[in-house]
């Protein structure tokens, strides 16, 4: 599923990572809450699908027939927020109001405060029954469009996700997309020690999936996915992102302490200057 | 006791009247989790099977595919029994529905201990007050099979979410189908005493009434089947003409129309308030008219609680 990606598509896809990875530091140190682990491991799916794979218009953003993008795992807000700011969706300067009384950018993202954001979640197991929602719209008609949603793996505990991920695999809708964000870790610790959710791919096999395994920060892997999506049109496509929590801090990763911890002003410092960015500039 | 007059289906008339709609509005969608013979979801889903969703027994997903149906243009009728509805869905409706002010239109069957013999566990006495509570939802409660057939057609009508409460028995044509959302309709004038009554107790409303009429007392029954929007200049003018008001309703007294009335009058014009409806416990298996009175809403209960109004306001010794 290694799709063929120009060395300029991949340079571009990490410049953007870059800047999104630093965002959401900056964000949720700026917060003084927030969720930077999640934002982190889903940073470059979200990266790809804002800048590659979804069909949208910032000049736009109630286009009809644009693709919608449901973030079930609604706390991973921050990742979304920043790729949007960086397509043209809202300006970058709002980004440090996250959380702040009166802004757009509330804690889980909100479709009544921002465009381009499809449906307002963070109540864990909603966000794929919504994307069926979607899904069977986009397959009635007279708009046709394609439906991803962005699952967390702490949320393949509820019940409804299963529901919701039954009706897709019943109803064959070759329109949707679940990619789950595998980062191992939910808020008390990792998942397979609170309530395991293994062997994933193989439920989501059984539940008439065509499921593909990835390197979810790998963009070869990524695109090649979405396109292997693109292709299937019998059912849906489950996309099993193999992720690290924290990707790209190096204090951060392979922890669930900072799933719903931000980073202090000394983290911050320490955090930016692994990003690459440059010395002094926190905003 | 059954109420005297002609007894319609309240679920009937929901069924035929999406039947309707759907042959108007081709964005119609309707949803329902394999009770659709009982919700008679199914008359839609017969005549038109692709723009019809039967999920199963998921409630809860029910729910949030219906939001993701309407946030994509479509309006989305939604049903099953209350209890999965308003209890079984409720952070979706929440959540999915009224956060994202999705236009879905949940009509809910089964509500209340007229459910009968299932019992406690599907008998419903909660779903107003969670169901009112929730920014942006509109809540009706229909008398009979005529307003039903209107809140259905008003509910499809205005944008938003919206609560339909309906019992599983027929009740008694009481109203003329004139329902108007956030509007109370007067099905009988007075002077001496307000019964403000929803749903099924309605009817029983009506017979007490007509009762005391018999001995010259002028009793008010106000049907107030929109329950959100809620027609509080109705419910003051009645606290300033009568002086006092009864509140009659298959739910819980703590969270329903009962204590909707008692805040409202207490905070503009005080005036005595009681409250008829089921008390702090849950219902059990049994024939559904034989529930009613057992838990409380006989017309004896009611015409005793009318007497004790009046006593209370001196109009009796």
């Amino acid at each position: 599923m290694v799709e063929e990606v120009s060395a300029e598509t991949i340079r571009s896809l990490e410049a953007t990572a870059l800047e999104i990875r630093r965002d959401i530091i900056r964000m949720t140190h700026a917060a003084g809450s927030g969720h930077p682990g999640g934002s982190l491991s889903v940073c470059d799916l979200v990266n790809a699908l804002v800048f590659r794979e979804l069909r949208i218009d910032p000049a736009r953003p109630e286009w009809p027939e644009r693709d919608r993008l449901v973030m079930s795992k609604g706390h991973a807000a921050p990742a979304l927020y920043s790729a949007l700011a960086l397509r043209g969706f809202l300006p970058r300067e709002e980004l440090l109001t996250l959380r702040k009384l009166g802004s757009r950018l509330q804690g889980h993202v909100d479709r009544n405060k921002l465009p381009f954001v499809e449906a307002s979640t963070g109540c864990l197991g909603q966000g794929i029954g919504m994307a069926v929602g979607m899904a069977l719209a986009a397959r009635l008609g007279p708009h046709h469009f394609r439906t991803y949603a962005i699952l967390g793996d702490g949320e393949c505990q509820a019940g409804p996700t299963w529901e919701a991920l039954m009706a897709g695999g019943h109803y064959k809708l070759s329109n949707l997309v679940v990619i789950l964000d595998r980062n191992l870790y939910e808020t008390d610790g990792p998942t397979e020690e609170i309530m395991g959710i293994e062997p994933i791919a193989d439920k989501f096999r059984a539940f008439r999936y065509h499921t593909v395994e990835i390197d979810g920060h790998d963009y070869r892997q990524i695109l090649g996915a979405f396109a292997e999506a693109r292709r299937t049109t019998d059912a849906p496509t489950a996309i099993v992102a193999h992720t690290v929590k924290g990707k790209g801090v190096s204090f951060m990763e392979g922890t669930h302490v900072y799933h719903g911890k931000p980073p202090s002003t000394a983290e911050l410092e320490r955090a930016l200057a692994e990003l690459g960015a440059p010395a002094g500039v926190t905003r | 006791m059954m109420p005297a007059g002609k007894a319609e289906s309240l679920r009937d008339a929901y069924g035929k009247t999406l039947l309707e709609l759907g042959g108007k509005d081709p964005q119609l969608v309707v949803l329902d989790a394999d009770l659709s013979g009982s919700t008679r979801t199914m008359l839609f889903g017969q005549k038109y099977p692709d723009r019809f969703f039967n999920v199963g027994v998921m409630e809860p997903t029910m729910m949030s595919i219906a939001a993701g149906l309407a946030l994509s243009g479509r309006v989305a009728f939604a049903s099953t029994f209350a209890v999965f509805a308003a209890g079984q869905a409720y952070n979706v409706v929440r959540q999915s529905i009224c956060y994202n002010h999705a236009n879905v239109k949940i009509v809910a069957t089964h509500g209340g201990l007229l459910v009968g013999g299932d019992g406690g566990t599907h008998q419903m006495v909660e779903d107003i007050g969670l169901m009112r509570g929730l920014p942006g939802m509109t809540v009706i409660v229909p008398a009979d099979a005529p307003t039903t057939r209107a809140a259905t057609l008003a509910v499809h009508a205005r944008d938003g979410p919206a609560y339909v409460r309906l019992t599983r028995e027929n009740l008694p044509v009481v109203t003329d189908g004139s329902f108007q959302l956030g509007k109370a309709a007067e099905l009988r004038s007075g002077s001496d005493l307000t019964i403000v009554a929803v749903g099924a107790l309605v009817a029983r409303a009506l017979t007490v009434a007509e009762e005391l009429a018999r001995v010259g007392v002028s009793t008010r029954v106000l049907d107030f089947a929109s329950v959100k929007p809620f027609d509080e200049a109705a419910l003051l003018r009645a606290a300033r003409d009568t002086g006092a008001i009864l509140v009659l309703e298959e739910h819980s007294v703590l969270t329903g129309v009962g204590a909707l009335v008692a805040s409202t009058t207490s905070e503009n014009y005080p005036v005595p308030v009681r409250r008829v409806g089921v008390p702090d416990v849950f219902g059990e298996s049994g024939d559904p008219w034989a529930l009613l009175d057992r838990y409380g809403m006989s017309v004896e209960r009611i015409r005793d609680e009318a007497w004790e109004l009046l006593r209370a306001r001196g109009k009796v010794q």
